[in-house]
Parts: C-alpha cells; structure tokens; sequence
C-alpha cells in the first residue's frame, strides 16, 4: 500500500533536518571529548553500564522520577508528555505494523494512520487499538493542559518561579502545545466523517461535524497538525527542547564515568544542552528566595554559556552552595561548570612569590586551624582540648604563622593563584612527617583533600573526633541538651561529610533532625564564592537558616564550620551557636584541661518563635 | 488620696526618681529584682572623673529615700492598664499605681560573644567590670595565676560600635573608663606599661580630657588602632595583634592582661515589658522616648515613663539629670 | 633663583584640589560600603598577607580616597582573599567585594 499526501511534507521535512542536526551534534561531542573521557566510553559501552544507563532513561527521561519527588503534578505533567507520547508512537507503529502485515512504512504514516485508513475493520484486536490511541492522546492532552496552567500560576506545582524564556524558546513552546489539541480535532474531525476511531475522537467527532462547515476543516487541520510537528521539530535544536535528545546521551556518557573537570571539556556542552530551564534551581537558590535576585541562576547561567554570550555578573553572582546541583531533575553538575567559567577569566595581577616557606614542630597529627580559626579560638581550644583528653600526639602547624589554604581564591576562580599557596602548605605540612591531617575548617578540608594531591589523609576534625569517639577513646556522656545541627555547604554537599558530626552530636546530647538537612541543607550565608552580596544581605539569608534548623526551639546550634559559627553570629542576639567540638567538651568525661571558665550555659527563653 | 507611683529598677536612675519624687509627697514603690541597691554603680570602685569611691553616690542615693517602699528580689514580670492606673505583678503578688517610671538600665555586654578577643577562654583576658572587682578587692590588677602583671592592654570598643555583635552604636562611657582605669594601674603599680587601644578617643565630658592628659602623663601609650585577635601564649601571657593606624603597620604584642571595655548594651527582659505595655524599641535596642530633643522621658503610652540607661547608654550625672527631668513629669501628668 | 638650601619635597603634598579621585567615586557607587571605614585597622591588623607585606586594606581604602592609590592598588595583587578582614569589620565593608572591583578596574584602566 502506498500512503502519501502533500501536507505530510512540514512533518517529515521537520523529523529529518531534527534527526540530522542531533546526529551531528552528538558526533561533535563524541568526538571533542578528550582521551580519557572516550577511553571511559570504550571501557563501559559493552558493560553493565548501558543496561543502568538505558533504565535511568526509562525512569528519568520518560518517567520523570525525579520530578515526581519534588511535586506529584509537576512530575505527571512531565511524564504524560513524555511518556504518554513515547506511547503514542509505539502504540502507533505497532497498529501500522499489524495493519499493513509488518510492511515497512515512512515514518510519518504512523503518526497520520487516522487519515490514511479510515476502515480498520481488518485490523487485529481494533477494540483495544483504537481505544488505547485515544487513551493516549487524553493523557498526553492532560499534561498539556497543566502546562498551560503552570504558565498561568506555577504555585499548584510546587514551583514559585517559572524561568523566563526567550522568544524562540516560545514559539517552540507554542508549537509543542498546538500538537496535541490538533491531532485531537484532526482524528476527531475524521472519525466524524467516516465513522471511525475510538470512544473519544468519535464521540468529539460527531458532535463536530453536526456543526454547519465542519466538513471544510478536514485538510485544513491534517496539513496543521503536520505544521505543528514541522516546526517544533525545526526549533528544537535551538531551544531548550534539544534537552530531549541531549539528556539522552548525558545519562549514558555520565553512566561510564564521565564527570566535569577543572576547565570546560566537550561534556559540558552535553551538560548545557541538557538542561531543560525547567527553573528549579530557582526554587533551590537562597539569593532567589531570600534576597530576590531571580536573574543568575543555574539556568540563565547555562543558557548564556550555550549561547556563548555570558556574562560577569551571571559568573559571579552565585554563593556555590551546591543545593541547586542536587536539586536538578538532570543532574547537571551546576556548581562546578560555574567555578571552570569562573576559572577561565583569572585577574591578572596576583603576586605570591612573597610567601616564606612556613615550618612547624612534627608530630603524629598536624592541626590545622586555618585563618578563620584564628578569629574562632574557642573551637581551636575545644578541639585541642579534646585531642589532649584522647591523648592525640599533635602538632598545631598554623599557631604562629599562617598562609591561606587557597580555597577562597579557587572558588573565584584564580586557580594557579591557589596553586601557589597549596605548594606553600603542602611543604609545610609535610615537613612534620605526621600520619595525618586534621582541620577545623571544611573550606580547608575541601581544597586539602580535592587539590593538595597529600600523601597523607586529610579529616575534617568531626571526622576525626567521631573515629577517637567511637573507639572509646574519648570518652563522652550525653548531657540533656537539645541540639540542632547546620550541614556546612562545604563539609556536606562539598566533601559528602553528614554523618559523621550527627554521630559525634548524639554521644553529647539530644540531637533534634530538621527537614532541611544533609544535601538539602541551606546555606549560611557567609559563602567565599560571592562577594557582591553585604553583610546585612548574609545575615537575612542566615536568620531564614537558623530558623528552618529550628534554632529556637533548641539549647545549642551546633555547626561544624568557623565560618558559618562568625555568620550566624552576626545576624542573631538569640541563638547560642557553636561548633560540635565545643558541645563536645561540655560532654567529654577524660578531659584533663576543661575550657575555663566554663562558657555560661544561656537560659533558654520561654517564649518560642512561632 | 495619695498617688502611687512604681518605679522599676534599683539603680541610679530608679534611686534618683524616687527620691524626687517621694520629697513630691507621692507614694513610691521601688522595684530590684537584685538584693542590693545602686544598680552597677554599686559594683563599681571609683568613678570617672575624680576618682570618687562609687559606694559614697551608692549610700547618698539610697540613705534619701524617705518613704521609699524598697521591694529587693522583686523581679516584675508584666504590668498592665487596668482602669487609670496599672498593675505590675512581681514575684507572684500585683501592685497597684498610677504611674509607672521604667529606670531599668542596661546589661553590660557579654564579652564572650566577641570571640575572637577571647574572654572565657584565655584567663587573663577580662573585662572592664571585672577589673574593677580587682581594685575593689586588691586595689590592683592581678593575673589569674597570682602573679603581678607588667604589661596591661585596655581594649576599648568591646560590644560597641561593632555591628559584627549588633551593636553599632557608642557606649559613651567605656573611653573615659578605660582612661580612668589605665591612670589607677599605674597609680597601683607604677612600674607596669599600660597601652589603650582605641578607634576614636571620646573623653567629651567635664574633667575626661584633663584625665586623658593625667593618663599621658603618667606614661599610659596610646595606640589608634582596633584589635583584631588575641591569642593564649606561655604563661597564660596574650598575644594580641592590632594596627598601629597612625604608622599604617600591622602590630603585635603579648601582654599579661588584656581588659576588655564593654559597652552598654540593652536588657532584653526589659524590652520585653515594655513592648507589652505599647512602648517602641529604637534601632540600637533601647527604649525609644517620644521625642529625642523635647520630650526625652516620655513614652508612647501615656503614664509610662523612662529614666536613665534604659534609654542608651549614659553616664552617671547625665542619668541624674534625666532622673529628675522624669520625677518632675510625673508629677505633672498625676496634678492634671 | 635664591638657593635657601632646600627644596620643598612636593611630593610628599597630598593635593586635594589636584587629586583624581574617580576610583573612589566609582567604588563608592559599585559598593557603597567602601564610603563606611572608620580607619580603626582591624583589617589590616587581622589579614593574612599583611603578615608579610606592606599590603593593607585600610590604607589602599585611604589612599584611594586621597587621588593617591598607585601603590596602595598594586599591593593588592597580594590579597589571599581569605575573608578574614570581612569577620572583622566592625563597620560590615564589604572588603572582598572592594579588593575584586579594585583587581578589575587595574585591569580594565591602563
């Protein structure tokens, strides 16, 4: 049989410049990665990976699981567009198939088989394909109509900022959401006139065509519905919809172990093809929901870079707290392609080459209290106090003099800058001949145990103080306090640290769980990673953390960072704020040099906030 | 019928308004949730500018007092409009008076909040109030080990003009205390080296300036610098570190002691009462009067009043003053 | 011309009828913070690179303000950008924020 007309020419003309424009665009990828990423590739296709990638497409790509975890609606919209029309297509080709005896057809015959055959009476279980192609075509219209609804109010879908498009990325839009209401009139309009289709398109049908001139929209609409799937098709690789094809790829390339390096590499044009603006990193970020800047986020970000067209501001006006890396449904590693472009414009004029050479006393364990602990004497004292009482052998090796650990500057983006400074430390460090490394800071911790390139382990000392712990030896006793916990950005969306300081916590009292924990913690406030923001800024953003961690309800806010203890500080009178290792020595039992005199306990209020 | 007039805080300011207005013939109730009388004063030694033992203003206030009735260890927990007047419940009874005076004070800023200075964590590391506890009971400083210190730092500007703690605002008095005290070290142990390290010296009362210059003559060195860190060395010794602002270099140096000047800082219980009672809390977290120039005792609820630090911070004449200016108000407003 | 035996060491003049002071002005406006130092040095005696440099926050502020800032602008090359000047502050400048617009405008302007 042969099926052909005019109008089906804006589809397949469509379906082909998409195909051929993904095809190659994939081939560029592929081939600019660079040897090690396609050595990953070579080593992974044939393997176990495939198989979990092909399933992470099931569930991400078509099932939107993801999705579904933030909002029931916002995941069924995205799942009956685009599951419910991956089922179209299949359901499509399978009646073609069975239709026509498995003949071989072009590919747009499927997608118009309403107009083609209007006599199905041959075809093999016609009760079931009639009615689950209708079946379809209504889900697939009911996540379309709560697409228009989230352009009205994105509150019922669990999004308080929609992102805002360009104009072509609208017109897209607008074609995509002509499809489905055109297939169904089209299939409608025919099932009325020849009595054919499903319970739906007939019903619909009927009642059209009994309207006067009804019968004069039959070509019309075909030929639109092709239109529609033309021109949408035509947009797609020049709007946010190349995130179909392209998410594809991304989970299979991130499936053999590809992950973002140091500088842009071809993987992150698939990262930045792959986002979708759906705008949930909006949601996730502190400066939008705080402060009300709504203009740099992740999403604006990516779609200046893929239009190579970005700028400073949108560079640098980000805190790289990470949350919005682990709240994007794709997984795009926001946080770090931010801190590469950062990298790829370092200020000219940075002179380290005054830095001596620092050393320190040896000993088992170095102590590292950083520049921030400097102005935190109390979690220095705590924490070698607690040392003392486990009988840890240490060095302090930043007592006297000490040079920055480099991390402020690599989260500006001056990386040989930080270089500078790491090879400084790392002598020193390893002319005490310890066995390890300890510090207090996670900003340090983060850059030690990332960049150093250390021949010893580096611990965070919550890490540290948890194994002396747990070992027994040191010794602590629960008081009866209630104590909330802050995830620093850097010690848990950073370096994975969560665990450890809740363990530590519970051995020294009541440790309360909040919601916004672990990798949906927020942020401080005090970020390195962005200086635009005031103080008066940071403590705004500080005084909504302190109250989602229950700060009020509690005797301590533990914390397990200096720079968070300083910024939590300045923005509130109220809460006493310290650091796990200075709750621990109110619980430490072995202590032989307790903190004197010991830090008054506040009266808690009685009145509670809210 | 006599009026009744409640006055709540012990201090300067409460003492001075009650005597005034007990020689005005009305019925006063003092409320001190404290057992003793004088407010901070009391704690104090000698006071700027001449030196005067504290407990002489202490024992002139408090000796007349007349007709006074002194509740001590009566903390009051809310007071409320009822009819003309109010009830104040303190401790577990209710009191009746047609006036209230809110003489409440300050709390001196709690210097552990400043960290980095470390009070509460290095022991020869204290505060302005604690050092006049040393002159009361030695009539020197001591180191927490005993022993008799060399070198003695006053760091003014703790818990004021700081944002960093909230409080951004001049304390007013802690210059010319620090002034006063260096003056004292020296005077105890003239062999010692005393340093002031300042942002902006405001010796702006009558007399200060002379003691600034009796300070420089009796060789305290003044630094214009603010600290940034201190920390613990040998011995229980400090190392502090500064910049010498006038020669524009970094500066450090170990002392024996280190005091901190700590500011006034406003009573959170108080302002508690008095936003219960319809009265507005100013940007620095006093209570605000109703007009800074004309109307300086009166408050937003009609038979509340204010006198003394309770509004910022002041010092002892200036509380005084205020004191009187409010008993004579008060007065006024139970003769309409 | 009378020899008095000296010359007047005009350099050492800060001459504010002379001055260029167009980075303060355009500081001032990008951050308005850097209009709010008091001078107490709580950057300068806190900073990481100022233990062993001439760098010094307080006096590149200064000196900007002055037309006079050469100098004080080419020390900040040694900036570690460790925030510690930012905790102390009693008066909240935004230091970093200033010593990254500072970097810019020495790039930006010849």
């Amino acid at each position: 049989m042969n099926y052909y007309h005019h109008f089906v020419i804006p589809f397949t003309a469509g379906l082909l410049f998409l195909v051929i424009v993904v095809a190659a665009k994939w081939i560029g990828w592929i081939k600019n990665l660079d040897a090690e990423q396609k050595g990953l590739i070579k080593r992974n296709i044939f393997g176990k990976a495939s198989l979990h990638a092909t399933w992470e497409v099931i569930t991400e790509s078509l099932l939107h699981r993801r999705i579904f975890q933030k909002n029931f609606l916002l995941g069924y919209m995205h799942m009956s567009l685009a599951f419910g029309w991956f089922l179209l297509i299949v359901m499509g080709n399978l009646e073609t198939r069975f239709f026509t005896h498995g003949q071989m057809n072009p590919p747009y015959v499927p997608i118009f088989f309403e107009f083609f055959e209007h006599d199905l009476s041959t075809l093999r279980y016609k009760e079931i394909f009639t009615f689950v192609m209708d079946f379809l075509l209504l889900f697939v219209l009911s996540g379309v109509a709560l697409a228009y609804m989230k352009r009205a109010t994105s509150k019922p879908l669990g999004m308080k900022k929609a992102t805002k498009h360009a104009f072509i990325d609208k017109l897209a839009l607008t074609s995509l959401w002509l499809i489905f209401p055109l297939r169904l009139a089209a299939e409608s309009v025919t099932a009325g006139l020849y009595d054919s289709g499903g319970f739906f398109t007939r019903w619909l049908g009927e009642a059209i065509v009994s309207l006067p001139g009804a019968d004069m929209l039959y070509y019309p609409l075909w030929w639109a519905y092709s239109i529609s799937l033309g021109l949408f098709f035509i947009s797609v690789p020049f709007t946010r919809y190349m995130h179909i094809p392209t998410e594809t790829l991304l989970i299979f390339l991130r499936k053999y172990g590809i992950r973002e390096k140091n500088e842009h590499t071809s993987y992150t044009q698939v990262e930045l093809n792959a986002c979708s603006r759906c705008g949930i990193c909006i949601d996730s970020c502190q400066l939008s929901s705080e402060l009300g800047i709504s203009n740099s986020q992740s999403t604006y970000f990516l779609k200046s870079l893929r239009d190579k067209k970005t700028t400073d501001y949108l560079t640098e006006t980000c805190m790289l707290c990470g949350r919005c890396d682990f709240a994007c449904p794709v997984g795009i590693e926001n946080s770090t392609i931010r801190l590469n472009q950062r990298r790829e414009t370092p200020a000219s004029a940075i002179n380290f080459g005054y830095v001596p050479t620092i050393e320190a006393s040896k000993g088992k364990i170095a102590f590292f209290a950083g520049c921030m602990g400097q102005l935190t004497p109390s979690v220095t004292k705590a924490t070698l106090t607690l040392f003392n009482a486990a009988g840890v052998e240490y060095t302090h090796i930043d007592k006297d003099a000490t040079i920055c650990c480099g991390r402020p500057l690599q989260v500006n983006g001056e990386e040989s800058a930080a270089k500078e400074l790491a090879q400084k430390n790392k002598q020193l460090i390893e002319g005490t001949g310890a066995q390890a490394l300890v510090t207090t800071c996670p900003i340090c911790a983060r850059i030690f145990a990332e960049s150093y390139g250390l021949s010893i382990p580096v611990y965070h000392h919550t890490q540290f103080l948890y194994q002396l712990a747990a070992s027994g030896q040191l010794k602590l006793t629960p008081t009866s306090n209630l104590i909330t916990y802050h995830d620093p950005c850097e010690l848990g969306r950073g370096l994975g640290i969560y665990e450890e300081p809740r363990e530590l916590l519970k051995f020294a009292g009541n440790l309360v769980e909040v919601k916004s924990s672990k990798t949906d913690s927020l942020c401080c406030g005090g970020s390195l990673a962005i200086t635009s923001i005031n103080q008066q800024q940071r403590s705004q953003i500080a005084i909504k953390t302190l109250e989602s961690i229950g700060a009020n309800d509690v005797d301590f806010v533990a914390t397990a960072c200096p720079l968070c203890k300083k910024t939590f500080t300045a923005a509130s009178d109220e809460n006493a704020i310290l650091d796990v290792s200075e709750i621990l020595v109110k619980a430490c039992t072995n202590s032989r040099q307790s903190l004197k005199p010991e830090q008054k306990q506040r009266t808690k209020e009685t009145s509670t906030v809210n | 019928m006599t009026k009744t007039v409640a006055i709540i805080g012990g201090g300067v300011a409460g003492l001075e308004t009650a005597k005034q207005l007990n020689s005005l013939g009305y019925s006063v109730k003092l409320f001190e949730k404290t057992n003793t009388l004088g407010g901070h004063v009391a704690k104090w030694d000698r006071l700027f500018p001449n030196k005067r033992h504290a407990s002489e203003v202490v024992s002139s206030l408090t000796l007349s007092q007349g007709n006074t009735q002194t509740l001590t260890e009566t903390t009051v927990h809310s007071i409320k409009r009822e009819n003309q007047g109010f009830v104040i419940s303190a401790n577990s009874s209710n009191h009746e008076a047609d006036a209230v005076v809110l003489a409440t004070g300050f709390e001196l800023f709690p210097a552990e909040k400043k960290e980095e200075y470390g009070y509460g964590l290095f022991e020869n590391v204290i505060t302005s109030a604690d050092l006049e506890q040393m002159f009361k009971k030695h009539g020197k400083p001591v180191m927490a080990s005993g022993h008799k210190p060399v070198r003695i730092a006053f760091i003014h500007c703790v818990g004021s003009r700081d944002e960093k703690v909230n409080r951004p605002y001049c304390s007013k008095v802690c210059c010319v205390t620090a002034v006063k005290q260096a003056i004292e070290v020296k005077e105890a142990l003239p062999n010692s080296e005393v340093f002031c390290f300042y942002m902006d010296l405001r010796t702006f009362g009558p007399g200060y300036e002379d003691l600034y210059k009796e300070a420089q003559s009796k060789g305290v060195t003044f630094i214009r610098g603010r600290l940034s860190e201190s920390s613990e060395i040998e011995g229980g010794r400090v190392l502090i570190k500064a910049e010498d602002t006038l020669a524009s270099t970094p500066l450090k140096m170990s002392v024996d002691i280190v005091v901190l000047m700590v500011g006034m800082s406003p009573l959170r219980s108080t302002n508690k009462l008095a936003t219960d009672l319809g009265l507005s809390i100013n940007a620095d977290g006093f209570i605000a009067a109703t007009d800074l120039h004309t109307n300086p005792t009166g408050t937003a609820t009609n038979g509340v009043f204010v006198a003394g630090a309770c509004t910022g911070p002041n010092n002892i004449t200036d509380t005084v003053n205020a004191a009187k200016a409010t008993a004579l108000d008060v007065h006024n407003y139970l003769s309409r | 011309m009378i020899d008095f035996g000296f010359t007047p060491l005009v350099a050492s003049i800060t001459d504010l009828d002379k001055a260029n002071v167009n980075l303060a002005k355009q500081l001032t406006e990008q951050d308005p913070s850097f209009a709010l130092c008091i001078s107490c040095g709580s950057c300068s005696a806190t900073c990481t690179a100022g233990q062993f440099t001439k760098f010094s926050f307080r006096v590149m502020c200064h000196q900007i303000r002055k037309g006079n800032a050469k100098e004080a602008i080419a020390e900040a090359s040694k900036c570690m950008l460790c925030g510690k000047c930012t905790l102390a502050c009693p008066r909240n400048v935004n230091t970093r924020n200033i010593i990254s617009l500072v970097r810019k405008a020495q790039t930006t302007t010849p």
